[in-house]
C-alpha cells in the first residue's frame, strides 16, 4: 500500500536510527491520512490527498480513527473547499457497512456551529442525514438532528434550507406519541415547519419542502388536510419542479381525505375533495411543461374514487364553430350508426354546426376536468400520450360506463404516429374489453390496423379480437374478411389469426350461425366445388365455424359432406384449435379429457403411473428381463407423450429417467466386465459413452423442465453421481498407474460428501440406493487406495437398487420453435464476405423460465465453426403465461465461399448448476447459518442444451469486389 | 405615464395583410409586412405612409419582425406576413434590420420570386418589385434562432418562441427595459403530423398581441379527420382508383405528405404517390434541413431516417396522369382554379372510381367550390361540359389555434393586456368578452389605423446599498417574495441612476447636516394626585397596553416608550389637572401619535 509506504518513510527519518525495531503492527489508515494531510502545503494539495483517499475503501475498524483525524483537520482548515470534501468524506465513511455512526454524531453536529460557508454547511447537513438514516431506530438521535435542522432553516442559502427540509422529511417524527413527549418546540409539528417553507422565495426550497412533506407521508405520517389549500396555490408556481411536486402532494391528499368537503372559490357550492383535486390535476394536463403533464396524466389513473360525473367530463370538449354548437366526429358516428345508416362519407358541410350557443354559457378555460383526456391524448409529446392512455385504462377498468365512453378515444389512438402509443392503446383496449362491446364503425377502425406492418401491433390486435365482444353478424363478417386479408398479406400470422378466430367463434356462436352458408359457400341446389384443404384461409373459416358450432348444435346441419371430412382431419391435425363436436348421425367423437375428470382419474395419467409402478416393482428380474421391460416402458411413455400433449412433459421426463437407468444397467453388465483385456476396449467405449450420455440427460432433466421440485432434483443428482462413479471405474481400468486416480477418487468422494450435505433431509427416503450404501462405506473408502475404491464402487453400483422417481403435479418441458427463418428458401442470402448480414430470427418459447438469461442462439457454419449469440433482454416479449417470444437479429459473417451453403440456426438453453433452483433452495434451507462455508458441489458447471429444431439458412458470402 | 401604442396597418379586425406598428418605450417596431390579395393597386400593400408622413422610414422604425411565411390555403387573401416586404424595403425605402427565423429566411425568397412571377409575368403588371429587389431586401434580413435573445440596440431586445403553424413560424417577444410585448403571429396549439405545438414561458408581458382567426371555434380532435382521410385514400387506392389532392405549396402539403408516407409505410402499400414539382419540391427540401423545427416524432427518428426523405412519394410528371392503376397525386394550386391540379382533375373526373379530396377552403367561383357544393356538371372554357363522376370529399386541415388554444396561450404567458388582431370583428368581440371575464385583463381589438394606447406600470430597478439592505432585513423576518416590504432609506436620483441608501450616508454624500424634527404635544389629565403618582399610574397603564415595547420609568420622573419621552407637570392653575408632555422624533411618528391618542382617552379609573 503506497499510503503505508509514505507513512513509514518520515517515521524512519524522525526516529533515531539506533532504535530500529521490527514493526509488525498493521499500519492504520488513519495515521497515513493524518500524515498526508499534515504534509499538504496548500489547500489544493490537501484536496488531492483527500480525493485519493476517497477512492480506497476503509475497513470498519479504522473508520472511527479516520473520522477523528478528518475532524481534527476540519477545525484547522481555512479553505472551504477542503472542508467541503472532508464533510462529504464523513458522510461517505458513515455509510460503511457495520459501522455505527452514533459515536461521531456529536462531533458532526458541533462542526455546524462555527461554519460560515453555506456550501460546507449544506454538505455537513447531508452527512447528518446519512448518519440519521443509519440510526433511524434511535428516536432521541432523530429528534436531535431534526432540532439542528430546524435551527438552520433560517439560513439565507437555498442549499442549506434544502438539506434541512430533506433532513426533517427523512427523520421528522411520524408517530403521534413521540411528538407529544417531545419537549422542544421544534420537533412538535414538523408539518407546520415544512408547510411554512411552501412559500419560500427560492423554488428549489419550495420543491424540497413539498418533497419533504411527501417523504413524511411515505414514512407513514398522516398529512393534515389544512395543507391542501397551500398545495393548490403551488400549482400555479412559476417553476415546473414545484408544480410537479405539488401535483403529487395534491394527489396524496386526495387519497387521504377523499370525502372531505371543500368550498369552490367564488361560489357558495362545495364539492368532495377528491373531485376538486381531480379537477385541479386535470387542469395540469394542459400545463406548459411536459414533465408536469406526464406527472398529472399518470396520477389521474389512480384516482378511482372520483365521481363519475367528473370522470366523464374528462372526455368532453364542447365543440363550436362560429359560436354554434357542433357535434364531435364521435357523436356523429354514433348517430349515424344508431339511425341505421352506414357512413356515406363526409360531405362538405356534413359537420355544419347546428344550434346557436348562448355566448355567456361557454366556458373557454376548462373549469376542472373538462376535456383533460382529450388534451392529454392529443399532446405533442408521446410520453404524455402514453401516460394518458395508461390512466384511461386504469380508470376504465374500475368504471364500466367510463370504459364505454372512452372507447372512441382509444380507437382513435390506434392511428397514433408513434408505435409505442398504438401498442399501448391496443393493450389497454384488451384490458377493458370485458366492459365493452364494439360498435360496427369502431370495429371498422380497429380492423383497419390489421394491415399494420409491425408484427407486434398485429399480434396485439389479434389478442384484442380474441376477447372483444361484437354486436352484429356484419361485425363478425367484417372481422373475418379483414383477418383473411391480413392472412394473405402476412402469411406468417397464420397461427395467431387461427387462434383469434377460434375465440371469435366460440364467443359469438349465434352471430356466426346466419353466416355459415355464405362462409362455406354452400348452395341449396347445387354442389359447390370442394375447397382446398391446405388453404390457410379456408382453415381459418373452418376454425371460426367449428368453434361456434360447439355451443350451437343446429349449426352442423348446415355443413356439407366434405365439411365433415375436413372436420375430422382438422380435429386430428389442429386439435388445439378445433374443439370436439357432437355431430349428428356419426359416431360420437370420443371426448378425451373433459375438464371434470381430475388428473388422478384420467386414464392416460393412470396408465403412466401404472407403467412406472411396474418398472419400480420388478427389482429382482434377470438383467435381460429388466432391460426389455425398460425398453418397452420407455417406448410406451414416448408414445403417450406424443398422444397426450398435457402429459408430454411428464412422460418425457420419466422416459428420460428410465433411459438413464437402462444405460446404466447395460453398461454394468457383468458379463462384459469379465472378458479378457483386449476386449476391454469395446466395453470401455460403451461404458464411457453411456456415462457421458447419462450426464447429459441428467442436466436436461434438471434444467429443461419447469416445475421440477427438490424431490426430483435429488434423484437426478443421484443418477449423475452414479454416472460419475461409472466414469471413474472406466478411467481406472483404462489408465495405467495410480497417480491420476488419486485426484479423481478424491474429487469423487468430495462430491459424495457434498451430495450428502446438500440433500441430508432427503437421505432417509433413499434406502438401499447407491449413495446410501456408499455413505455406509464412507469411512472405509476414505482410507483405502484408489484401486480398492474402484472395486467397492463397482460392486455397490451393481447391487444398488433402482430409485423411485416421484412425479410432481405439473411438469412442462421447455420447447422452442423457430418460426423465422423458415428454412424453405432456395434463394441464398448474399452478402459481401467480411461484412455483416443481419438475419431475422423469430421464435416462440414455451415453459422457459428466465429466458433473458438462458436462451441463446447458435449458428453453425458448414466449416464446423459455431457462434453463440446472446439476444438482448428487450428482444423477448411475453405474450402470455409460460410463453415467450424471441424476435431478434443475428449477425452473420464469414470469409468468401465459392458457392452458397447452408448454415444451421438453433436455440440453446444455457444452464449453470450454481444458478439451479435446487442449489439455491438448498443453500437457503440447509446452510443458512454459514453461507460462506457452502461448498459449491459442482462449481459452476455450465453448458447448453439444444432445445429447438435446427433451421437451415442458405447463405452466400461473396468475395469483395476490388 | 409610460405607455405602449399599437396601430394595426393591416389585420386590425380584418383577416390578411398583417402589419402592425408597435411603439414601446420610445422604440418603434413593425410586425409583419403582409399584402392584401383582394386589390391589384397600391391598396394591397399596407398604408406605409401612415408610419411617417415625411422623412425616411429607417429613421422612424427601429426594426421589422416577420413572424411567419404562410401559404394561405384558407382564403384568397394570402395571409402571408412577408409579401409586401420587398415593396416596403426597396420601393418605399427601409434600410434597418429585418428579423425572421432561419427557415422563414430560407423559404422567403422562393415564395416572393414565385409570387412575383405570377403577378408580373403572367398578369403582366408593372409597378411591382423585381428579382433584384428581392435579393437586396433579403440582404437586410437578420435570422434568429428560437429562444435566442437578440439585442437590436442597447435597449430593445427580441426573442423568438416556437409557434407551430408552418415551418419557421415564430412568436416574438419585444422587450425594452422591463416593458414587453409578445406578438404571436399565426400559431397552433395542437401538434400535427409534422410540427409541434406553440409554446411560451410565463414571461408576463405587458401586452400580448394574438391572432384570433378561430376566435369562435373549438375544434374537434385531429385524429378523426386524419383517420377519415387515410381511410378514404386507402379505400380508393385498393379499388384501383386515383386520388387527387389539390394543395398549396407549403404547410398542409407537407403535413399530408407525412401522413400518407407513414401510412403507406405502416400498411405496406405499394401504390405510387406523387407531388407536383416546383415550389412544393423546393419547400420539402427546406423541411428536410430544418428538422429541429418539426415535431417530436420526426426529430427523434431522423437519425435513422429523415421523414421528409420520402420513400413512397415521388416527383410528378405530366405523363404520369395517364398511367393505369391506382395513384395519389398532390397537385397545386389548392382550389382547382388553374394549373396542374385542374389539368389532372379534368382527366380523372369522368371515372367514378377516382376521388378528389379538398383539404381546405375554396373560394366562390373556383372549380373547387363548385364541386364541393355538389355541382356535377361543370362548364369549362370552350363551352365544354365536364361531367364529374369522381367522388368529391372535403377534409379540413387547419393549423390555427382555436378559441381554447388562444385561451391556453394566454394562460401560459399571463399577460397584463391582450390585443386581438387578424380576425373578424364579430368573432373578436366574443373572444374579447371571454378573455376579460376569465383572466380579468383588459382586451383590445383596434381596427386598421386605430391606435390603442396601453398604460404600463413598469417597475424601476433601484440599487440599494448592501449595508442598508442587511440592516433592514435583520429587523424583519425572512424576506417573502410575494409580499412587499417596507424599508426606510433615502432615494438618490443622480446621473440617470437610482440608489437607495441610508439617510446618514445620503447626508454625508450630499454634504448636509442632519436636522432633528420633534413633535411635542400636551395632554391634560384630570388627576388630583401628586405628580410622581400620576407618572406611576401612566407608567403602569402604558406598560399594560404596550406589551411589546420597552416602557421605562426614569429616575428623573419621566417615562420613555422606546425613544418617546413623557413628562408630567401639574397645571399651573388647576392642581387637579396634570399636563403630560409627549415628545417624539419624526421617525417615531406612528408610535407617537398612537401614544397621544391613547393618553387622551384618559387613564383607567380602577388603577389605584
Amino acid at each position: 500500500c503506497s499510503a503505508h509506504l509514505r507513512w513509514e518513510l518520515p517515521q524512519w527519518q524522525h526516529e533515531d536510527l539506533s532504535t530500529k525495531k521490527l514493526r509488525l503492527t498493521k499500519p492504520s489508515k488513519s495515521a497515513a491520512l493524518h500524515v498526508d494531510l499534515c504534509k499538504a502545503t496548500s489547500p489544493a494539495d490537501a484536496l488531492q490527498y483527500l480525493l485519493q483517499f476517497a477512492r480506497k475503501p476503509v475497513e470498519v475498524e479504522s473508520v472511527e480513527g479516520v473520522v477523528r483525524i478528518l475532524l481534527e483537520h476540519y477545525y484547522k482548515e481555512n479553505d472551504a473547499s477542503v472542508r467541503l470534501k472532508i464533510a462529504s468524506l464523513l458522510g461517505l465513511l458513515s455509510k460503511t457497512a457495520g459501522f455505527s455512526p452514533d459515536c461521531i454524531m456529536d462531533d458532526a453536529i458541533n462542526t455546524l456551529q462555527n461554519e460560515k460557508s453555506h456550501q460546507v454547511l449544506a454538505q455537513l447537513l447531508d452527512t447528518l442525514l446519512v448518519i440519521g438514516t443509519k440510526l433511524t431506530e434511535n428516536p432521541s438521535v432523530r429528534m436531535r438532528l431534526v432540532e439542528v435542522a430546524c435551527k438552520h432553516l433560517t439560513d439565507s442559502s437555498h442549499g442549506v434550507r434544502n438539506k434541512c427540509l430533506q433532513l426533517i422529511g427523512c427523520l421528522g417524527p411520524v408517530e403521534k406519541g413521540v411528538a407529544k413527549e417531545a419537549e422542544s418546540q421544534a420537533a412538535k409539528d414538523v408539518q407546520k415547519i415544512i408547510g411554512d417553507h411552501f412559500n419560500d422565495q427560492d423554488p428549489r426550497v419550495r420543491t424540497a419542502a413539498i418533497k419533504a412533506m411527501l417523504q413524511l407521508h411515505e414514512r407513514g405520517l398522516k398529512l393534515q388536510q389544512a395543507i391542501y389549500g397551500q398545495a393548490c396555490k403551488l400549482l400555479a408556481d412559476d417553476y415546473e419542479q414545484v408544480r410537479s411536486a405539488a401535483v403529487q402532494l395534491i394527489w396524496v391528499l386526495s387519497q387521504l381525505y377523499p370525502e372531505s368537503i371543500v368550498p369552490i372559490p367564488s361560489s357558495n357550492e362545495e364539492i368532495r375533495l377528491v373531485d376538486d383535486a381531480f379537477g385541479k390535476i386535470c387542469h395540469m394536463v394542459s400545463d406548459g411543461s411536459w414533465v408536469v403533464r406526464v406527472q398529472a396524466a399518470k396520477l389521474l389513473g389512480s384516482m378511482q374514487q372520483v365521481s363519475s360525473h367528473f370522470l366523464e367530463q374528462t372526455l368532453d370538449k364542447k365543440l363550436m364553430s362560429d359560436l354554434r354548437r357542433k357535434r364531435t366526429a364521435h357523436e356523429r358516428a354514433k348517430e349515424l350508426y344508431s339511425s341505421g345508416e352506414f357512413s356515406s362519407g363526409r360531405k362538405w358541410g356534413d359537420d355544419a354546426p347546428k344550434e346557436e350557443i348562448d355566448t355567456g354559457a361557454v366556458n373557454l378555460i376548462e373549469s376542472g376536468a373538462c376535456g383533460a383526456f382529450v388534451h392529454g391524448l392529443e399532446d405533442e409529446m408521446y410520453e404524455v400520450r402514453i401516460a394518458a392512455v395508461e390512466a384511461l385504462c386504469m380508470l376504465a377498468q374500475s368504471s364500466p360506463s367510463f370504459a364505454e365512453k372512452c372507447l372512441d378515444f382509444l380507437v382513435d389512438m390506434f392511428n397514433d404516429e408513434i408505435e409505442e402509443v398504438r401498442l399501448q392503446s391496443i393493450h389497454t383496449m384488451r384490458k377493458i374489453s370485458n366492459n365493452i362491446t364494439l360498435r360496427e364503425d369502431q370495429l371498422d377502425t380497429v380492423l383497419a390496423v390489421l394491415e399494420d406492418s409491425s408484427r407486434d401491433i398485429r399480434e396485439a390486435l389479434h389478442e384484442l379480437l380474441c376477447c372483444t365482444n361484437v354486436s352484429t353478424k356484419e361485425g363478425i363478417h367484417l372481422a373475418l374478411v379483414e383477418l383473411l386479408k391480413n392472412l394473405t398479406k402476412y402469411p406468417t400470422d397464420r397461427e395467431s389469426i387461427w387462434k383469434c378466430l377460434k375465440f371469435l367463434g366460440s364467443r359469438h356462436p349465434t352471430l356466426v350461425l346466419p353466416l355459415v352458408p355464405e362462409l362455406l359457400s354452400t348452395h341449396p341446389f347445387f354442389d359447390t366445388p370442394e375447397p382446398d384443404m391446405d388453404d390457410p384461409a379456408y382453415i381459418a373459416v373452418l376454425v371460426l365455424i367449428f368453434n361456434a358450432a360447439k355451443s350451437c348444435p343446429t349449426m352442423p346441419a348446415l355443413f356439407s359432406d366434405h365439411t365433415f371430412r375436413h372436420y375430422a382431419y382438422l380435429r386430428d391435425s389442429l386439435s388445439h384449435l378445433v374443439p370436439p363436436l357432437r355431430l349428428p348421425g356419426r359416431k360420437l367423437v370420443s371426448s378425451p379429457v373433459s375438464p371434470s375428470i381430475t388428473p388422478h382419474e384420467d386414464p392416460s395419467q393412470q396408465f403412466l403411473h401404472q407403467s412406472l409402478e411396474r418398472v419400480y416393482n420388478l427389482q429382482h428380474l434377470d438383467p435381460q428381463g429388466i432391460q426389455e421391460l425398460l425398453e418397452f416402458t420407455i417406448r410406451d411413455l414416448q408414445r403417450l407423450g406424443e398422444l397426450q400433449s398435457e402429459l408430454a412433459g411428464m412422460a418425457d421426463f420419466t422416459a428420460t429417467y428410465l433411459q438413464c437407468q437402462l444405460l446404466l444397467i447395460k453398461a454394468l453388465q457383468e458379463k462384459l466386465w469379465n472378458v479378457a483385456a483386449p476386449l476391454y476396449l469395446k466395453q470401455n467405449a460403451l461404458a464411457s459413452a453411456a456415462a457421458k450420455q447419462i450426464l447429459e440427460e441428467t442436466y436436461k432433466m434438471e434444467f429443461m423442465y419447469s416445475g421440477v421440485e427438490s424431490r426430483q432434483v435429488v434423484i437426478i443428482h443421484h443418477m449423475r453421481l452414479q454416472a460419475k462413479a461409472l466414469q471413474l471405474i472406466v478411467t481406472a481400468r483404462t489408465t495405467r498407474g495410480v497417480e491420476p486416480l488419486f485426484g479423481m477418487c478424491e474429487k469423487f468422494l468430495q462430491e459424495v460428501d457434498s451430495f450428502q450435505r446438500c440433500f441430508i433431509s432427503e437421505l432417509p427416503q433413499m434406502q438401499g440406493s447407491f449413495v446410501d450404501k456408499l455413505l455406509d462405506l464412507m469411512p472405509r473408502l476414505v482410507t483405502s487406495k484408489p484401486s480398492e475404491v474402484v472395486k467397492i464402487l463397482q460392486t455397490t453400483l451393481r447391487q444398488s437398487t433402482f430409485l423411485h422417481l416421484p412425479l410432481p403435479e405439473q411438469l412442462h418441458r421447455a420447447s422452442a420453435n423457430i418460426i423465422e427463418p423458415t428454412g424453405e428458401s432456395d434463394n441464398p442470402l448474399r452478402f459481401t464476405s467480411g461484412l455483416v448480414v443481419a438475419l431475422d430470427v423469430d421464435a416462440t418459447l414455451e415453459h422457459v423460465q428466465d429466458p433473458q438469461g438462458t436462451v441463446k442462439v447458435q449458428v453453425l457454419y458448414p466449416d464446423g465453426q459455431a457462434q453463440l449469440i446472446h439476444p438482448k433482454p428487450a428482444d423477448f416479449r411475453n405474450p402470455g403465461p409460460g410463453r415467450h417470444r424471441l424476435i431478434t437479429q443475428v449477425y452473420l459473417s464469414h470469409t468468401a465461399w465459392t458457392e452458397p451453403c447452408q448454415i444451421e440456426v438453433r436455440l440453446l438453453l444455457a444452464y449453470n448448476s450454481n444458478r439451479s433452483k435446487a442449489a439455491a433452495k438448498i443453500a437457503k434451507s440447509t446452510w443458512n447459518e454459514s453461507p460462506e462455508a457452502l461448498p459449491q458441489p459442482e462449481n459452476g458447471i455450465e453448458g447448453t442444451i439444444p432445445f429447438s429444431k435446427p433451421v437451415k439458412v442458405y447463405i452466400m458470402p461473396k468475395p469483395a469486389r476490388r | 405615464m409610460p405607455e405602449i401604442k399599437v396601430t394595426p396597418l393591416g389585420a386590425g379586425q380584418d383577416v390578411g395583410r398583417s402589419c402592425i406598428l408597435v411603439s414601446i418605450a420610445g422604440k418603434n417596431v413593425m410586425l409583419d409586412c403582409g399584402m392584401h390579395m383582394g386589390y391589384n393597386d397600391d391598396r394591397r400593400f399596407p398604408d406605409f405612409s401612415y408610419i411617417t408622413q415625411n422623412g425616411r422610414l429607417t429613421d422612424f422604425l427601429d426594426c421589422v419582425i416577420i413572424s411567419f411565411v404562410s401559404n394561405g390555403e384558407k382564403k384568397v387573401l394570402l395571409f402571408c406576413g412577408v409579401l409586401s416586404l420587398p415593396y416596403f424595403s426597396e420601393m418605399v425605402g427601409y434600410d434597418g434590420p429585418i428579423y425572421m427565423t432561419h427557415p422563414t429566411k430560407a423559404i422567403c425568397p422562393i415564395l416572393l420570386e414565385d409570387y412575383r412571377k405570377i403577378t408580373v409575368d403572367k398578369k403582366g403588371e408593372t409597378n411591382f418589385f423585381t428579382s433584384q429587389m428581392i435579393k437586396d431586401c433579403m440582404k437586410k434580413v437578420v435570422a434568429v434562432h428560437l429562444h435566442q435573445t437578440v439585442q437590436v440596440d442597447e435597449e430593445l431586445e427580441i426573442k423568438a418562441y416556437y409557434a407551430g403553424h408552418v415551418l419557421g413560424a415564430a412568436m416574438f417577444q419585444i422587450k425594452v427595459g422591463c416593458e414587453s410585448v409578445v406578438y404571436t403571429g399565426d400559431y397552433n396549439m395542437t401538434p400535427d403530423r409534422h410540427l409541434g405545438a406553440a409554446w411560451i414561458d410565463k414571461c408576463r408581458p405587458d401586452l400580448l398581441i394574438t391572432e384570433s382567426t378561430y376566435a369562435t371555434t373549438i375544434r374537434d380532435s385531429k385524429r378523426c379527420r386524419e383517420r377519415d382521410f387515410l381511410k378514404k385514400v386507402h379505400e380508393t387506392v385498393e379499388r384501383g382508383g386515383k386520388v387527387l389532392i389539390p394543395v398549396f405549396a407549403l404547410g398542409r402539403a407537407q403535413e399530408l405528405c407525412i401522413l400518407l408516407e407513414t401510412f403507406w409505410e405502416r400498411m405496406n402499400l405499394k401504390a405510387p404517390i406523387y407531388f407536383s414539382t416546383g415550389l412544393t419540391e423546393k419547400a420539402n427540401h427546406y423541411y428536410k434541413l430544418f428538422i429541429t423545427w418539426t415535431n417530436q416524432k420526426i426529430r427523434k427518428t431522423f437519425v435513422q431516417r429523415n421523414m421528409f426523405e420520402f420513400k413512397h412519394i415521388k416527383a410528378f410528371d405530366r405523363a404520369f396522369a395517364d398511367n393505369p392503376g391506382p395513384m395519389v397525386v398532390f397537385a397545386t394550386p389548392g382550389m382547382l382554379h388553374a394549373g396542374q391540379s385542374l389539368q389532372i382533375f379534368r382527366k380523372w373526373a369522368g371515372n367514378e372510381k377516382n376521388m378528389v379530396i379538398m383539404p381546405g377552403y375554396c373560394v366562390q367561383g373556383t372549380v373547387g367550390h363548385k364541386i364541393l357544393s355538389g355541382q356535377r356538371k361543370l362548364e369549362m372554357e370552350g363551352r365544354q361540359i365536364l361531367e364529374v363522376k369522381m367522388q368529391v370529399e372535403y377534409m379540413s386541415f387547419s393549423a390555427h389555434a382555436d378559441a381554447k388554444g388562444i385561451m391556453q396561450l394566454i394562460r401560459q404567458a399571463e399577460p397584463r393586456n391582450v390585443l386581438l388582431v387578424h380576425g373578424e370583428a364579430k368573432k373578436m368581440e366574443f373572444l374579447k368578452q371571454k378573455i376579460e371575464q376569465e383572466f380579468h385583463v383588459n382586451c383590445y381589438m383596434p381596427a386598421n389605423g386605430e391606435t390603442t394606447t396601453i398604460f404600463t406600470n413598469p417597475s424601476i430597478p433601484v440599487d440599494i446599498s448592501l449595508g442598508l439592505l442587511k440592516r433592514e432585513t435583520a429587523i424583519g423576518l425572512l424576506p417573502d417574495a410575494k409580499k412587499p416590504k417596507l424599508m426606510h432609506g433615502t432615494l438618490i436620483m443622480k446621473d440617470n441612476s437610482f440608489r437607495l441608501v441610508s439617510p446618514e450616508q445620503a447626508l454625508k454624500e450630499l454634504g448636509l447636516a442632519e436636522h432633528q424634527l420633534r413633535f411635542t404635544c400636551r395632554v391634560h389629565i384630570q388627576d388630583p394626585r401628586k405628580e410622581h403618582e400620576t407618572v406611576l399610574r401612566v407608567y403602569n397603564h402604558l406598560k399594560g397596553v404596550l406589551k411589546d415595547y420597552s416602557v421605562q420609568h426614569l429616575p428623573d420622573g419621566s417615562i420613555t416608550v422606546e425613544s418617546i419621552l413623557i413628562q408630567a407637570t401639574a397645571h399651573s392653575e388647576d392642581q387637579g389637572t396634570k399636563v403630560l408632555l409627549v415628545s417624539w422624533t419624526y421617525q417615531d411618528e406612528e408610535l407617537g401619535s398612537y401614544l397621544t391618542s391613547l393618553l387622551k382617552k384618559g387613564l383607567p379609573q380602577s388603577s389605584s
